[in-house]
């Protein structure tokens, strides 16, 4: 296997609201730029480009192609894209890099979520003959999963709240949050329900954003970065998509990808939770004890850009590499209702 | 010059999916247009309602079927205190997971129940069935709380279901970009509106949020004459859905005198075989009280009678 760091990374500020196109170009050209900028490369240095995007998301089709002038693709480039959140895009650069025929790869995800309606377009991503018509939307979901495990006192609303108290304390130290700053524990729980058993506090926000970030391998890593966050381990797994074939309460997919990663001795866990329960789940299926550190970023509950995010808990992991602040840290990423489907990535410093 | 706020405006897209069955889901919705719910037994031994078409442990087909009651008791369930359009039912309801009475897994519908007080874990319900079936999951109008024991629903006899249409509709606020808005108000003045690249100079109409050479915003503004050269073009023959003009007609890429990218558009008010690589056009205009945001304002282009360009001119352009 070939070594490969985690060397850049940018996002845009996560915004309920942007006035740009569905297809991305606006967020990302910025961003594009700033990695640019931070590692002294152009476009002629990056060997592969990937990104993740949604054109249910985005209201049109091939949105993604558009997405792509963004990389300024002329002279043709080395390129793909994943119907999905952009940590799968990572994986598939990851995947491009170990085949040697590239050194380096510049991945991207991009959702203005904003122009839609959320709610009723995930509903879209379920099986399309027995759940789909029934439109049942996010929160509904959600909702049906975080009641299953307060029914059996696996979490408790209490619990809930406290996660997202954490969540948002956490963001006031992220410029790039949508959402930063909480009222104590107390005070959320008397705010009335928006899809009980959640509250608003319990679900993440509707955002429009971007990130990019930059792979390199093994000597190149090196000469990009003082400290590249190594990729130790990165895989990713899927559970059933009937949703009562499975154990709501559980998560074996995430487990699966974080046995084939190798999680033990992470400090700090960056987890894509777009729901308090769901982080409280994640926490118990990798056994992550009170010594980790679990999403100092605030993570989706302060912002969470579709197909963006997945990729953003990456790059916030690796910046706790970068910094010195943590030795080894997970980023986890997220797709499909009720935590259906899950990458676990891993990176160190050395 | 730029502008502050992008032109925006809603789109409906809406599209009625029709999907083939398998003979897994063909027995199950056939099950229900008869007043039947029909799950299949894995090779875990449990019964999964709806049927999956592969086992989950083993991923062989599972053909082993089992009619299960169509009572049962809620798993799960989430309050829906604002139905969204489509849902089953438009007043507040519950989301429910309900395990039938003969199945082993839970299967997601709506309850109805005037609040959320009126619902709880293990609570028994029963199916509310479609006066009119037609082998779709919402021949089951929802699940409603449990009024009389379980007894088996009077079987219909029904024509085999090998299809389920589902209409699916989503509404989307498209906004153009900075460039495009530009360029569409300058089409409603009846001008013609391109941007330069900052960096490698190339004109682009439409303008660009990114140069697909640099990957930057197109920026300064130069407005184009309506009258250029036919770099390629196709002599459409073949008649379709929605097609406005008799065929033969001609669809070419037109490059304004001045720009680098040539656009689609038509050529008219000439024989179709008349047509060639290089021949000078012009734009036809709607009459000026016609014109919208858009470059439908340009009709067609036809022939100037000018003298063909030479192909070195436009060589870089096609």
């Amino acid at each position: 296997m070939r070594e490969v760091g985690v060397v850049g990374f940018a996002q845009s500020r996560q915004m309920r609201q942007t006035t740009g196109t569905t297809n991305g170009v606006e967020m990302l050209v910025p961003l594009i730029t700033e990695v640019f900028s931070d590692l002294g490369l152009t476009k002629h240095d990056i060997g592969f480009w990937c990104s993740g995007s949604s054109d249910y998301l985005a209201g049109r089709a091939f949105s993604f192609v558009s997405a792509v002038d963004a990389t300024g693709p002329v002279p043709p480039i080395n390129e793909s894209h994943v119907e999905a959140d952009a940590a799968w895009a990572l994986y598939e650069a990851w995947t491009k890099i170990q085949t040697g025929e590239v050194d380096t790869a510049l991945v991207y995800g991009f959702g203005k979520s904003s122009a839609g309606d959320l709610r009723r377009t995930l509903a879209l991503q379920l099986d399309p003959y027995v759940l789909a018509p029934l439109w049942p939307d996010s929160l509904a979901i959600a909702g049906l999963q975080a009641q299953l495990g307060i029914d059996q006192g696996k979490w408790s609303e209490q619990a809930m709240a406290e996660v997202a108290v954490r969540s948002r304390r956490d963001a006031e130290t992220n410029p790039n949050a949508q959402l930063a700053g909480s009222k104590d524990v107390d005070s959320l729980l008397a705010e009335p329900y928006i899809a009980q058993p959640l509250r608003r506090h319990d679900c993440a926000p509707i955002t429009d954003g971007a990130a990019v970030v930059v792979l390199a391998a093994e000597h190149r890593a090196g000469e990009l970065a003082e400290r590249p966050a190594w990729i130790s381990g990165i895989a990713h797994a899927i559970d059933s998509a009937h949703i009562g074939a499975r154990d709501l309460t559980t998560s074996p997919s995430t487990l699966t990808a974080a046995q084939k990663a190798g999680i033990d001795g992470v400090e700090v866990a960056e987890l894509y939770t777009p729901f308090t329960h769901q982080e409280l789940l994640l926490r118990a299926e990798l056994g992550l004890g009170d010594d980790v550190r679990i999403t100092p970023s605030g993570g989706a509950l302060a912002g969470n850009p579709m197909f963006a995010g997945g990729l953003v808990r990456i790059g916030e992991a690796a910046r706790q590499i970068w910094s010195g602040s943590a030795g080894r840290v997970l980023a986890h990423a997220t797709g499909g209702p009720a935590l259906q489907q899950n990458l676990v990535c891993v990176m160190e410093g050395r | 010059m730029t502008v502050a706020e992008p032109l925006s405006a809603p789109i409906e897209l809406s599209f009625a999916y029709t999907r083939s069955l398998g003979p897994t889901l063909s027995r199950f919705m056939t099950g229900l247009a008869a007043r039947q719910v029909t799950g299949a037994r894995g090779s875990d031994g449990r019964v999964y309602v709806p049927p999956l078409e592969y086992d989950p442990v083993t991923g062989t087909a599972i053909t082993d079927f089992v009619d299960v009651s169509d009572h049962g008791e809620v798993v799960t369930w989430s309050w829906a205190a604002e139905p969204l359009p489509g849902q089953p039912l438009d007043r507040p309801f519950a989301w429910v997971l309900v395990k039938l009475d003969g199945a082993d897994t839970p299967m997601l519908h709506a309850l109805d129940v005037p609040g959320p007080q009126d619902v709880r874990t293990g609570m028994r319900v029963q199916a509310r069935w479609a006066g009119e079936r037609a082998g779709h999951i919402r021949d089951i109008v929802c699940f409603e709380p449990e009024t009389s024991a379980g007894v088996a629903p009077a079987m219909v006899d029904v024509d085999a279901v090998t299809l389920v249409t589902t209409p699916i509709e989503l509404r989307v606020q498209h906004s153009a970009s900075i460039q495009e808005t530009r360029y569409l108000q300058g089409l409603k003045e009846g001008r013609l509106l391109g941007q330069r690249c900052p960096k490698c100079g190339k004109v682009y109409i439409p303008p660009r949020g990114a140069c697909p050479v640099d990957g930057v915003p197109t920026e300064e503004e130069v407005e184009l004459p309506d009258r250029g050269v036919v770099t390629t073009f196709c002599v459409v023959n073949v008649p379709f859905l929605g097609q406005r003009i008799q065929p033969p007609y001609v669809a070419a890429y037109v490059l304004l005198d001045g720009a680098d990218i040539a656009f689609l558009h038509l050529i008219l008010d000439c024989p179709a075989e008349d047509v060639r690589m290089g021949m000078r056009v012009e734009a036809v205009w709607k009459p000026r009280d016609e014109w919208e945001h858009g470059l439908q304002n340009i009709t067609h282009f036809r022939p100037t009678g000018e003298p063909d360009a030479d192909y070195a001119s436009f060589k870089d352009h096609l």
